[in-house]
């Protein structure tokens, strides 16, 4: 039933695409990881400056699509003078977008820790950073694997926004095969396959830690 | 409480699932109506010609957000194709199509015909019927001005060239320069806003849509001349002869009583 | 940037045609996927044999795959196969499958968070599975569920932007058509796009919150 000559004679292009897919979401989820910990720290900090910058950071980038982040840094920016490739600006884009997601669930976790934990290690002569580091964040980090881990595999599958801003990622060049090849259907469905084959072992993988940890409390 | 919210829910659930299938519904019958009788007759009997063409195209086809109107070349072409058809130039509606999407959209009936800066190809000739050549085009590049690029042979490995994808231009200019970057994106508006902002080092497509890009900024100029033929032509779904032969005439009706070239000189005039 | 110039009288009104269009196409979108979703989870949580699977199987694929992928799939493969939608139909249907699938998970987890001592007590007290789900469980499981469910409402809604790609002129389509006009344009409608988006949005999630901190 599916034409897979469609995927031989284009093994390369595929390839291509899918590496620099995987990369992509690879460099992405270290920068929205290190971003959505600055940010939720800043949320929780006591310093109220810092809470507020934290909120507007969560709201606003959670609220608003991931295409206009995008499009900004890939064809915004460069009327301000910087000028990002379509990769650069994706990857940056996926970053700051995912973040907004991994700090509120961060914050979540860490505020799930009772306060009066934060209370006795204080009084038992720990700094509020020490308090965090020992105490409250090992057990955030339970609460937190599984929806973080659901963050990333969102941002695996919106890694195709690439696509749009000739990333050069799995989607833009399906896209391309399709149409220099007129052909369709099996395009897409060799497109979809890739992307399952990285987001299938990532979902089974969440939901074993979800489990394991569950089991665990 | 609760169970009045819900119920209050479900109805809203109930009435918009059935407005969408009734929506559904009409499209079937529409569809079905095509295999039924001739495209010709039936945009006879309806009394209204549906046609696809660019929305961000400038001389061809573009929207012009302030009136709400789309403007050019194609856009007139199809009024005057109504007026023969149908009476009436004002027999006509548009509906907006990329190089990607004219295709499956004459396919699936939303529109009749295609009035979009389409070369004619032996490709596309597989999936569509075309009318006869109603415009000369050729495929150049458009650089900002001052560029080191001044036609295809400065093309060389590194240069990123900007083309849209389903074009004929971002097969040719592989061909034409294999050692360069093609980068393509979903449509003009895109792949000019792209340039502008200094993504690539130049832009390729028809001439044609060229000019209208350097009209709308003059920092941009068509270097190299043209190096390929790029003929245009009106498509219609495949099998269509009545229609085709109904759109021959009226564009030689056209090219006979002076509309043709009023609309050409109107558009393309100084080029 | 030209401030002034991008956002007109005449521009502001184009761009609210749009945001009418996403409004519309991810409300129709919100209410057939929250339906499907509904079914869908629940048919997998029931764990009836063979039906339960399949189900599983077609909902952990959609929801591992791009949304973009899938309205390119509707839009551009099924006419291939006989299956032709107009770009608004084309735009709700992607929307639909995608969100339906999303929410079924959330609908399963949702289910599965009640404690099934209570499935037990429901059923030892005579009522049958179907009637112990729909009057027992659900109406418990829904209000858990309203917090997630709300926020991938709001996914869908931001996600409709993504259906430029197949020319529905949506909000971020009409965007794209006014600053196409001049790139001093950009910044400014990017400005007041996100921002609609922004106010819509968060007015939804401060709606969910609302009913979070009712409901505990």
């Amino acid at each position: 039933m599916l034409d897979f000559s469609i995927l031989i004679n284009n093994l390369d292009t595929y390839l291509e695409g899918f590496k620099n897919t995987v990369l992509a979401s690879i460099i992405a989820l270290i920068g929205s990881f290190i971003i959505g910990v600055i940010v939720a720290v800043m949320r929780i900090a006591p310093i109220k400056p810092l809470n507020w910058i934290g909120s507007a950071y969560v709201e606003f980038i959670r609220n608003i699509p991931l295409l206009i982040i995008a499009f900004f840094f890939y064809i915004g920016l460069p009327s301000i003078g910087v000028t990002l490739s379509g990769f650069v600006a994706g990857t940056i884009a996926l970053a700051i977008y995912t973040a907004s997601f991994i700090a509120e669930a961060i914050r979540a976790g860490i505020q799930a820790v009772p306060k009066g934990q934060m209370e006795a290690a204080r009084s038992s002569g720990l700094t509020y950073l020490q308090a965090m580091r020992i105490i409250i964040l090992p057990q955030a980090i339970k609460i937190v694997i599984p929806p973080i881990g659901n963050q990333f595999i969102n941002l695996v599958k919106n890694s195709a926004i690439l696509g749009m801003i000739a990333g050069l990622d799995l989607m833009y060049f399906g896209d391309l095969v399709s149409s220099h090849t007129f052909v369709t259907f099996p395009v897409y469905i060799f497109v979809a396959m890739f992307y399952l084959v990285l987001t299938i072992p990532l979902s089974l993988g969440v939901g074993y830690l979800e489990k394991r940890l569950a089991r665990s409390h | 409480m609760f169970k009045s919210k819900t119920s209050k829910i479900a109805g809203v659930l109930l009435l918009s699932a059935s407005m969408l299938l009734s929506a559904c519904g009409k499209g079937d019958k529409e569809t079905s109506g095509t295999a039924a009788k001739n495209a010709l007759e039936q945009i006879k009997s309806k009394d209204k010609i549906v046609i696809g063409v660019k929305y961000d195209t400038r001389l061809f086809g573009l929207k012009n957000p302030s009136t709400g109107d789309v403007e050019g070349f194609d856009i007139d072409i199809s009024k005057e194709l109504a007026k023969d058809l149908l009476g009436d130039a004002k027999k006509v509606e548009f509906k907006e199509v990329t190089s990607k999407t004219r295709i499956p959209m004459l396919n699936n009936g939303d529109i009749d015909a295609i009035v979009a800066t389409m070369t004619i190809s032996e490709e596309r000739k597989k999936e569509v019927d075309f009318s006869d050549v109603y415009f000369d085009a050729g495929q150049s590049l458009l650089v900002k001005k001052g560029s080191a690029i001044k036609g295809l042979e400065d093309l060389k490995k590194g240069t990123k060239v900007l083309a849209v994808k389903g074009s004929t231009s971002a097969i040719n200019i592989r061909q034409k320069a294999p050692d360069t970057t093609v980068l393509e994106f979903e449509n003009y508006t895109e792949a000019f806003t792209a340039l502008k902002a200094g993504q690539g080092d130049a832009l390729t497509t028809d001439d044609s849509i060229l000019y209208g890009m350097a009209d709308q900024d003059s920092n941009y100029e068509l270097v190299g001349g043209t190096f390929t033929d790029e003929p245009y032509g009106i498509a219609v779904k495949k099998g269509n002869k009545e229609l085709v032969d109904a759109i021959n005439s009226a564009l030689k009706k056209m090219k006979e009583n002076g509309k043709y070239d009023e609309i050409h000189k109107k558009w393309i005039k100084s080029h | 940037m030209d401030i002034a110039g991008a956002l007109s009288v005449d521009h502001l009104k184009f761009l609210a045609d749009g945001f009418k269009l996403t409004l519309y196409v991810a409300f129709i979108s919100i209410v057939l996927s929250f339906i499907i979703g509904i079914v869908f989870g629940t048919l997998r949580y029931a764990n009836i044999p063979f039906l339960s699977k399949v189900v599983a199987v077609i909902v952990e694929t959609i929801r591992n795959l791009p949304l973009l992928l899938i309205i390119f799939f509707i839009f551009f493969a099924l006419p291939e196969v006989g299956l032709k939608l107009s770009p608004t139909v084309a735009a709700i249907a992607a929307l639909t499958v995608f969100e339906s699938a999303m929410l079924a998970e959330i609908v399963r987890s949702g289910l599965n968070s009640i404690d099934k001592g209570q499935i037990e007590a429901a059923r030892s007290s005579g009522l049958t599975y179907i009637q112990t789900l729909v009057s027992i469980v659900m109406p418990q499981a829904l209000r858990r569920m309203v917090p997630p469910i709300v926020s991938q409402f709001i996914s869908l809604l931001k996600d409709t932007s993504l259906c430029v790609i197949i020319a529905l002129p949506e909000f971020m389509h009409n965007a794209q058509i006014i600053y196409a006009q001049n790139i001093n344009f950009i910044i400014p409608i990017f400005v007041v796009v996100a921002f609609m988006y922004f106010i819509v949005n968060y007015c939804l999630s401060l709606i969910a919150r609302r009913l979070e901190s009712r409901q505990a």
